[in-house]
């Protein structure tokens, strides 16, 4: 029988699991596992001595229990000590794509993302994390002609040392949250990019995460560096098997703009978000922050969220340099039981900086979905501007919307607007596509892409077109 | 042709159609004409299959077709359009977009070839012209922001791109100054031709000197009390419709 919940439910089309053989951590979370990973890696001392301060850290805040507990999200009690921090596929990362093992390269051709050469999409440069390690970075050389480093994070840490330990928790430090800390103790890789001065990244730059072992976390770091007056795109994807327990993904990314330098940061987030009980799926449990360090920099994030069971990320902008600009453009879907407390923090901190945040919240099913954000104008941050819009649309009754906007203004010339509306799919709009003949699925995913345009229309094309197709199959069947 | 038999209906629990009869033969132009809260809108949602609206009795048919059976995309597909009289704002939807997918749908429902947005384009194009709708009005998001006459003249404009077997007009003429209304007026005439049928609801007869129609209809507590030539239309702009429903009672 087909329940309305079942139906708030729709296929996820990425669940499949990968068979091949991975290496896993010990079970457990000690000094020893830090080391452990640190080993496998052969990082240099400074590496292991900062993962052993965050762990540390995060030892203390286990005894106070300070796991975040103001999101507006629900689980049981995570037991840490419990999990495998580590999973990697057995063979090494192979010198060139062509070695690269057969099952890894078919399970991203099955995502949509080919890395073979002759498939790739065009204008895109991908670096594919599995589980817990970078496996293939495409367009390479292409980019290293230019300059630009981009590629897995260990490989920068072997590669161009100086530069990691300059920027690495330079914008998130280990002490920032309970997940800060933990990733800053054992993440075991992601993607490190690089632009020098004045470079305009010709390609579009992404990486695609996919957890595939059963039991392990994912724990990555991104660290993006954009040296004066240069330019880059950077996308992320992420995708996992269907599993009815659930998984930790505990990323940290840190951006850095230079003066007159822009990042933007695209997010199409896809975790498996559970079944349609609420049972499995991805706790996304993230800290992403950019920071506009040089005068005239700008830093833009965009967001997708359409899977994790629960969503806890806030992707936020330090204002520091004068006439800097942050944005953040979000869509967000919580459908069957998935939760999602999600927002920004804009702070600004240098002279005439301007933010701006437009988040479109849907709700579907028993969906729980909550705008949490902060603008935080500094007492030297003269002329500051904010433009904030949060947007909810409701799917059935069974959902929730909630918005906690803060605000804390130290600098008496800031101008600060704030817009929210909470709107349902109209009958009146709904009868007037069908009168106009269009089925009532295609009319209410004609009206909710209408919703998330402002957001989607930040997107690269390709990925607009897949956030599209996304947001359509996401909601297939919840409506109507 | 369209023969509505006996058909009753109500709103949000109450009764406003009550036993409407009529019959639209293939060509012809009906004017309905009916005093404030007489049941033009609800006569129209109904027969385009407004879900808010219950059919407690009676038939509508379209060419033998049920059409109160049938879903209001499936009697879109069957060639029914409604000229809404406050269309709704659709955010973010670019008004182009929105005409394809209605109009692919449609032709897609007849097996007949779907247009690509260039297609689509040139026809759209060529066709704003009927209104004299600015290109770069295509372009914004359905009726966001357009003013009265915009949103009137882009539901003729919806008409003239869908072709439809029968057109119910509610109240394409309200609130027009007399340029808006003389494109109206020409994109309804453009339309009329043997094999389309057109109900054409309005308050006024000022609309009525520019499309001439074949038969008028007054409609009153929910039932067409008379049914007459254009003379009718005139009696009523000058005597209003106060009595109308008498002078059916005074006919038996
Ligand atoms: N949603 C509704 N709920 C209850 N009554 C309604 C609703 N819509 C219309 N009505 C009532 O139905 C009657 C007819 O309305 P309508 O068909 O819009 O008239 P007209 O178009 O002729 O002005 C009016 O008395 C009106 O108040
Ligand atoms: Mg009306």
């Amino acid at each position: 029988m087909v329940s309305p919940d079942s139906l708030a439910q729709a296929e996820y089309k990425y669940g499949f699991v990968t068979d091949i053989e991975e290496e896993t951590a010990p079970r457990g979370l000690t000094e020893d596992t830090i080391r452990w990973i640190s080993a496998k890696k052969q990082e240099p001392e400074f590496m292991l001595e900062w993962r052993l301060r965050a762990f540390r850290h995060f030892l203390t805040l286990v005894e106070k229990e300070q796991s975040p507990k103001w999101a507006n999200v629900h689980y049981p009690p995570i037991n840490f000590a419990d999990g495998v921090y580590y999973a990697a596929p057995k063979k090494d990362r192979p010198e060139s794509l062509e070695d690269v093992d057969k099952e890894l390269l078919d399970t991203y051709e099955k995502l949509g993302i080919p890395l073979e050469e002759q498939k790739r999409l065009a204008g895109v440069a991908v670096d594919a994390v599995f589980d817990s390690v970078s496996v293939a970075t495409t367009f390479k050389e292409t980019l290293s002609k230019q300059g630009i480093i981009f590629g897995s994070f260990n490989e920068a840490v072997q590669e161009h040392p100086e530069l990691v330990r300059k920027y690495l928790g330079s914008v998130v430090p280990y002490t920032d949250n309970f997940y800060a800390a933990l990733n800053s103790a054992v993440f075991s890789d992601g993607s490190f990019c690089y632009i020098p001065k004045g470079v305009r990244c010709p390609l579009e730059l992404s990486t695609y995460f996919r957890i595939n072992a059963a039991e392990a976390g994912q724990f990555e770091r991104t660290l993006i560096i954009a040296e004066e007056g240069s330019y880059v795109s950077y996308l992320e994807g992420c995708s996992a098997p269907m599993r009815d327990t659930n998984q930790l993904h505990a990323a940290v990314v840190e951006l850095v703009a230079m003066d007159n330098a822009e990042i933007k940061y695209s997010t199409i987030q896809n975790w498996y978000p559970g079944d349609e009980n609420g049972v499995g799926g991805i706790y996304n449990f993230v800290t992403k922050r950019g920071k506009c360090a040089g005068n005239n920099s700008k830093i833009s994030w965009t967001q997708v969220e359409t899977g994790s069971a629960i969503t806890w990320k806030y992707p936020s902008v330090l204002l520091q340099g004068d006439n800097s600009i942050g944005e953040f453009y979000s869509v967000a879907l919580t459908r069957g039981y998935q939760q999602a407390d999600t927002g920004t923090k804009m702070v600004h901190l240098g002279k005439n900086t301007r933010s701006k945040i437009i988040s479109k919240g849907i709700s579907a099913g028993h969906g729980q979905n909550t705008y949490r954000g902060l603008v935080k104008v500094m007492p030297r941050a003269s002329d500051a501007r904010n433009f904030t819009q949060c947007d909810s649309l409701l799917i059935g009754d069974q959902c929730g919307a909630h918005t906690s906007p803060y605000v804390e203004v130290q600098n008496s010339s800031a101008h600060l607007e704030h817009e929210a509306f909470t709107s349902r799919v109209s009958e009146e709009q709904l009868f007037y596509c069908q009168q106009r003949g269009m089925s009532a699925e295609d009319a209410n995913s004609l009206i909710i892409n209408g919703f998330c345009k402002e957001v989607f229309q930040q997107l690269p094309f390709e990925f607009a077109v897949e956030a599209t197709r996304l947001l359509e199959v996401s909601l297939e069947g919840s409506v109507g | 042709m369209l023969e509505i038999r006996n058909l009753t209906a109500s709103i949000g629990g109450n009764r406003v159609l009550n036993g409407v009869n009529l019959t639209v033969e293939r060509g012809e132009v009906h004017a309905i004409m009916g005093p404030n809260g007489s049941g033009k809108s609800t006569l129209s949602n109904v027969l385009a299959g407004h879900p808010q609206y219950i059919v407690e009795s009676g038939e509508a048919v379209l060419d033998g077709e049920d059409l109160l059976a049938l879903p209001a995309e499936e009697r879109a597909r069957a060639g029914v359009f409604l000229c809404f009289q406050h269309p709704v704002e659709v955010p973010g939807v670019r008004l182009d977009q929105f005409l394809r997918a209605g109009y692919n749908a449609i032709h897609k429902s007849k097996g007949l070839e779907e247009l690509d947005p260039l297609q689509f384009d040139r026809l759209l194009q060529g066709k704003a012209g009927i209104v004299n709708m600015e290109p770069s009005m295509l372009k914004r998001s359905v009726n966001d922001g357009f003013s009265g006459g915009e949103k009137k003249r882009n539901e003729i404009l919806q008409m003239a791109m869908l072709e439809p077997r029968l057109s119910i007009l509610d109240e394409p003429d309200s609130g027009l100054d007399v340029d808006s209304l003389r494109l109206v007026a020409d994109g309804i005439n453009q339309l009329r031709s043997p094999d389309r049928s057109v109900i054409l609801i309005t308050h006024y007869q000022r609309i009525l000197n520019l499309v001439v129609p074949d038969v008028v209809n007054v409609l009153m507590g929910g039932r067409i009390v008379r049914t007459g030539g254009v003379e009718l239309a005139e009696e009523i702009e000058t005597e209003g419709y106060e009595g109308q429903d008498e002078v059916l009672q005074a006919q038996g």
